[in-house]
């Protein structure tokens, strides 16, 4: 079709059309966009106060001393690396049957946090045990379970990342996180299930929490304002993975017609 | 059938199938995957003397004997591990874990001599789900509540203070506020 040379082509560009896709992240940027200063004043708030608590004015264990003090750490960890990965299967689920492109975004870079989060459950708990237990190690149930879980997040993130065209990058990786989904009961219930080193639950459990409430208040905010830490972390890099891609489809559109401008000229 | 939907059942089936797939495989493995047995899984099959395995449960109050060593060599500790139903007495050389002691949850590795006893190679010693301030725990230990020798301790409700109930031994200082 003959074209005056200079005049902007009718067709929509590759990449204004995948910009159209993001119409509903465009919402997602303006309205966290005055969410994240609150959140990370709160986040970074509740964390610095059930930090000083937990480390600071909570009780010593009658048999474990001052050991204790490592479960403030551990336990929210722990809740946030199932949590979390609850959350990415939702995300899955959502870009599979939905297809739903933030899905795709948020799951990507929810993973690398949630492997960060389980890594630093793993390496506490690998801390207490020594003293505690007298190795650092064992596989029994639950630690085996979690270490399974901290692969599967590390799979999400390398396999998302892995393809050329992201969302055959973003569909492996739904499919991923939802068979690993099978490994969560099998944490959770690792204790009650079968014969292991580690605890049961000590907090969520069906009659009273086995912790005294000098320890179960602060190990409470503690969760919350590492929660809330996560959750801004995760919510912050979705956001620039966002803007991420909004500014690639205006620089690929902008160098296409830059092309089709010299090509015509 | 619109194609979400048919994505939908897609993935119900394939959880259903992964779901189902899995949990026959635990059921299988379930002999492997438990970390230890209790003294009334050996007394129902007794391993061979060769075959080394873990052996967990409490330690039997009282039944505590440190044997005094030649100078250099590592003290050897005799003690029962029970479940209350069954006891079977371990001899061990080395070190202990700080939370060693008489009521305390143990996993010992190790096979039997020939002699019966249970020789362990390795003490871990596991920590149960209660965690109290040391001024609780007096508390209870002075009210009779508890025995730490004894085994488990009473019921979380009476002293976790989350709903103080009159006669129960309630918070001693130590707050944490």
């Amino acid at each position: 079709m003959p074209r005056e040379p200079g005049q902007p082509i009718a067709a929509p560009p590759a990449g204004a059309r995948s910009l159209h896709r993001f119409a509903n992240p465009g919402r997602f940027l303006r309205m966290t966009g005055r969410l994240m200063p609150w959140l990370w004043a709160l986040a970074l708030g509740v964390t610095a106060w059930g930090t000083a608590w937990a480390l600071g004015f909570a009780p010593a264990d009658w048999q474990q001393g001052e050991t204790v003090r490592i479960m403030y750490v551990h336990v929210p960890m722990a809740w946030l690396a199932m949590g979390g990965y609850f959350g990415l299967g939702i995300l899955s689920i959502m870009s599979l049957i939905w297809r739903h492109p933030l899905a795709d975004l948020a799951a990507r870079e929810l993973s690398p946090v949630g492997a960060a989060v389980t890594a630093l459950c793993l390496a506490t708990g690998s801390l207490w045990g020594k003293p505690m237990w007298g190795t650092w190690w064992v596989w029994d149930a639950r630690l085996t379970s979690v270490l399974v879980l901290f692969f599967l997040w590390l799979g999400h993130a390398a396999l998302v990342r892995a393809f050329d065209e992201a969302d055959r990058g973003a569909r492996a990786g739904a499919i991923l996180a939802l068979v690993g989904l099978v490994n969560l009961p099998i944490v959770k219930f690792s204790v009650d299930w079968w014969n292991t080193l580690h605890q049961p639950a000590s907090v969520t459990r069906l009659d009273a929490p086995g912790m005294h409430v000098d320890m179960l208040y602060p190990l409470l905010v503690c969760a919350l304002g590492f929660s809330l830490l996560f959750g801004a972390v995760v919510l912050a890099r979705t956001r620039s993975a966002v803007m991420e891609r909004r500014i690639r489809a205006l620089e690929t559109a902008r160098a296409r017609r830059a092309d089709m401008n010299a090509q015509a000229g | 059938m619109t194609r979400k939907r048919r994505r939908l059942w897609i993935l119900l089936l394939c959880a259903i199938g992964v779901g189902s797939a899995t949990a026959l495989t635990l059921t299988a493995f379930q002999d492997n995957i438990v970390f230890f047995r209790s003294p009334s899984d050996i007394v129902a099959e007794r391993p061979a003397p060769e075959r080394s395995f873990r052996l967990g449960g409490l330690v039997e109050a009282g039944s505590v004997e440190r044997e005094q060593a030649a100078a250099g060599d590592r003290p050897t500790i005799r003690f029962r591990v029970t479940d209350g139903a069954n006891t079977i007495p371990v001899t061990y050389q080395g070190v202990l874990p700080d939370l060693f002691r008489e009521g305390q949850g143990v996993v010992t590795a190790g096979r039997f001599g020939l002699d019966g006893m249970f020789r362990a190679t390795e003490v871990l010693a596991r920590h149960d789900e209660t965690y109290m301030p040391p001024e609780v725990a007096d508390a209870l230990k002075r009210a009779g509540h508890w025995q730490p020798e004894q085994g488990t301790p009473p019921p979380a409700a009476t002293w976790n203070t989350l709903q103080p109930a009159a006669g129960q031994p309630t918070r001693t200082g130590g707050s944490g506020t």
